[in-house]
């Protein structure tokens, strides 16, 4: 184990798991609540398009293809918020224009662009300082927000007539929220790329729903999946040649069919035992 | 523009009409409940109950009229809405929610005072409001594993938190069972007396909500009836608001003693 420490680029990738680890599990819990699933695959998908515009103008590809996650997660809340198009509709637009975009530039501007592969299917292996202080400065930002908006997220996640009713800034609140979920997104690109990091924000708190009767305990094993996924699955990719990013969220996905497993088998106890007593 | 205010009344109604998205919902609306009353507003589905209560609460822009709320105007709705509790639709909250039922009355004190502040005396306020709903036993209790009914008074609890003088209901009885239906209305009607509440309570179904109220509003997009539960169903404008006869009910109501 020592051993794998001793490499400058394993302990950045160990860093960086544990930084998006945290950052995407903290998320994920606001993404199943909410039902926002669908939206991560659309900010990531989009992405590609600013990502794009970074390769071909030479400007820091996760820089401008952040902007637009964010702006596409941002724009989502606000376009489907004044009713006239249902979420999952403008995200749908969002998600083929962005990815059509991306297509276009990449074809149009022909030139070797070693990154894209890395943007792509993510490369965890070759995060840098600067990339990690990214990632730090996020992780601060976002669990700042969530730590100091809890009950009023919890709120506008649970009823959020009633959180309008109540005079709480529902629409600002949410618009942070989609805004902190874009951002997480994109740092976590490097760690899984484009086409899995939506993984990443889904199935910690998907697994947590299943095992979690409170929001505490769920928060809590959404945080423990999403450091186990990112950990077990960087280590897994050392010692056997498959990509970190497949790696991940391949442990998140067993994770996640053994927490349904478990589940299915306490109901059926439950079940059984209630039949008995009855 | 005529701005009296009626002071016995605990929400007054003036010649209200909304249109959402270029359609109106909701024309000519005049009426007021007078402070202590329970009033039902009746009315089939899609005649503008729901949108009728969310104005009260200043959530839908008026288009034209006036909408006086415990004697303020919506613009200074800010100002009075600790003073009022609401219960949405069913359908407003997910039902499957890791929340406690402690936590779930809880959120009920949220406002905009007390954003990045604790809320003082959280737990005292939200047991005495479950108390006074009789789910004081179910404070730990996952909200998602409660019956239909029991989410109900969980909910109810919630918009009582804050100790409001007026109450909201949107179509509360939706989906329960007759029983819990009678039960629930039971409580509201004990409320009304123990709490002092105004209450107000959107409702299709005429039958569970007639024979607690006093007074009942039927609308249809339009203001066709108000009056006591009697007067209202022997109302020949009731069979124009559902568009079908309610002969029945006019002599059910008088046999049953519904409020003359």
């Amino acid at each position: 184990m020592s051993e794998i420490l001793a490499y400058g680029f394993m302990q950045r990738a160990l860093l960086a798991a544990l930084l998006v680890g945290i950052l995407c599990s903290t998320i994920s819990f606001f993404v199943v609540l909410k039902r926002l699933s669908f939206l991560g695959a659309g900010i990531s998908h989009t992405a590609l398009g600013g990502i794009a515009i970074g390769l071909v103008t030479g400007l820091d590809p996760v820089l401008t293809g952040g902007i637009f996650a964010v702006g596409t997660a941002m724009s989502t809340g606000q376009i489907s918020r004044l009713g006239e198009i249902s979420e999952d509709t403008v995200i749908g637009i969002f998600y083929a224009s962005g990815m059509a975009l991306g297509i276009a530039l990449i074809s149009s501007f022909k030139g070797y662009y070693p990154e894209l592969f890395s943007l792509l299917f993510g490369n965890i292996l070759a995060v840098s300082r600067q990339d990690l202080v990214v990632m730090g400065i996020a992780l601060v930002g976002i669990m700042l927000f969530v730590l100091l908006f809890l009950k009023e997220l919890l709120m506008i996640c649970f009823d959020e007539e009633m959180a309008v009713a109540g005079g709480l800034p529902v629409g600002p609140l949410y618009l942070a929220l989609l805004a902190a979920m874009g951002l997480t997104v994109m740092v976590s690109i490097q760690l899984v790329g484009v086409v899995l990091v939506s993984a990443l924000v889904v199935i910690p708190g998907a697994v947590a729903s299943r095992v979690c009767g409170n929001y505490r305990g769920m928060l809590a094993v959404s945080l423990a999946v999403g450091l186990t996924g990112s950990i077990c699955g960087l280590f897994i990719s050392y010692f056997y040649p498959l990509p970190p990013g497949a790696a991940i969220v391949l442990v998140l996905a067993v994770i996640f069919a053994a927490a349904t497993v478990v589940r299915l088998l306490f109901e059926r106890k439950w079940r059984l035992q209630y039949s008995q007593d009855k | 523009m005529n701005r009296i205010y009626n002071h016995g009344s605990a929400v007054e109604i003036k010649n209200l009409s909304v249109a959402l998205s270029r359609k109106t919902v909701l024309d000519k609306i005049t009426f007021q409940v007078d402070t202590g009353e329970f009033a039902g507003i009746i009315g089939p589905n899609g005649a503008g109950k729901t949108t009728l209560l969310r104005s009260m609460l200043g959530l839908v822009p008026v288009n034209r009229g006036e909408v006086f709320v415990l004697g303020s105007q919506l613009t200074e709705i800010k100002d009075i809405r600790t003073r009022v509790g609401y219960m949405p639709q069913r359908q407003s909250f997910e039902r499957r929610f890791p929340l406690s039922a402690g936590d779930v009355v809880a959120t009920g004190l949220l406002s905009a005072q007390t954003l990045l502040r604790r809320l003082p005396g959280r737990d005292g306020k939200v047991k005495q409001a479950l108390q006074a709903v009789g789910m004081e036993n179910y404070y730990h209790r996952p909200f998602q594993d409660l019956s239909g009914g029991e989410q109900q008074r969980v909910l109810l609890a919630r918009s009582l938190v804050k100790k409001p003088e007026l109450l909201l209901l949107d179509e509360p009885n939706a989906g329960l069972d007759f029983p819990a239906q009678q039960s629930f209305v039971e409580l509201l009607r004990e409320l009304k007396e123990t709490e002092r509440l105004t209450i107000i309570l959107v409702s299709h179904d005429l039958i569970s909500i007639a024979p607690a109220a006093d007074k009942l509003i039927c609308i249809n997009r339009t203001m066709h009836t108000h009056g006591s539960p009697t007067e209202v169903l022997q109302s020949p404008h009731l069979d124009e608001a559902y568009r079908c006869q309610f002969d029945y009910l006019s002599s059910f109501g008088e046999k049953e003693g519904w409020k003359q």
